[in-house]
């Protein structure tokens, strides 16, 4: 499958700002979880990082099938519809063509942005607990955690570039609806 | 021998690729093609073109191909100029 391939699909199901969501929406989800289950383990005092790997781990693979499954189950239903109703407009069968092409593989675009997104976020903010030993001198956790508060913050700041707006303002919101998150974590214990 | 050097076709095309795109690609079907699109007519999901190609040598089987291929359908081949060259 080559790049224009991929390219076109994405221009003729006009897709392109749909994975820019996902990635931000999917990005966000990841990171605030990983906050949530490190957060839990700090205050609970869990010092044993294999249990922090398995149980962070667990739930990255989760929010990966979710993402996948989901944008891929929704995604071929909306292309599915959306190209009949083109092939009635037409008259005649599009599946050979690019449109039929762009239907097919669109939904595996999005679930793959979709999936990947929270993965690969969670895996960045996972990597002090993954790298740690016992001879370092800093709080896997807490190292893990701050983390988790820059990729929120580095999202913010991919959305202001969409939109126009300031980075650092839309960076520091983001950055807020994360402290925000910890705080009500933190009233909960 | 007979070569086809203009030729006006009637399409009908889904809004997307844009009418830029869909020139291009046939434009790309052999060297020294001019081609002229005009959007004829608009409606909710569709596109009535009439494209008017000009060349030394006009691969019109390639040139439909290409239109199916981008999800468009040749209804009509509207006008036809053709040479009879012995060139070759």
């Amino acid at each position: 499958m080559s790049r224009r391939t991929l390219q076109q699909a994405l221009a003729l199901t006009e897709s392109t700002a749909l994975l820019r969501r996902y990635f931000v929406v999917n990005g966000f989800d990841g990171a605030l979880t990983m906050l949530g289950i490190l957060s839990g383990f700090y205050l609970g005092e869990v010092a044993d990082t294999r249990i922090v790997i398995s149980a962070c781990l667990g739930a990255a693979v989760a929010l990966f099938m979710s993402g996948l499954s989901a944008a891929v189950i929704s995604e071929a239903a909306e292309r599915k519809r959306s190209l009949a109703e083109m092939e009635q407009a037409m008259g005649k069968s599009l599946q050979q063509s690019a449109h039929g092409t762009a239907a097919r593989l669109t939904p595996w675009l999005v679930g793959a942005v979709n999936g990947l997104s929270p993965l690969c976020i969670s895996l960045l903010i996972l990597s002090p607990v993954f790298f740690y030993s016992p001879d370092m001198r800093y709080s896997p956790l807490l190292t893990a955690m701050s983390f988790g508060l820059i990729c929120l913050f580095l999202l913010g700041i991919f959305l202001g570039r969409i939109d126009g707006s300031h980075w650092l303002l839309s960076g520091l919101k983001a950055l807020f609806v994360g402290i925000f998150t910890l705080t009500i974590i933190l009233l909960l214990e | 021998m007979i070569k086809l050097t203009g030729v006006v076709l009637d399409v009908l095309k889904p809004h997307q690729p844009g009418a830029l795109e869909f020139a291009n690609s046939i434009a790309q079907c052999r060297e020294g093609l001019v081609v002229n699109l005009v959007v004829v007519e608009m409606d909710e999901k569709t596109h009535s073109l009439s494209i008017e190609i000009t060349g030394p040598d006009i691969p019109l089987d390639n040139i439909e191909s290409v239109i199916n291929d981008m999800g468009g359908s040749v209804h009509s081949l509207d006008e036809v100029q053709v040479v009879n060259d012995n060139s070759d």
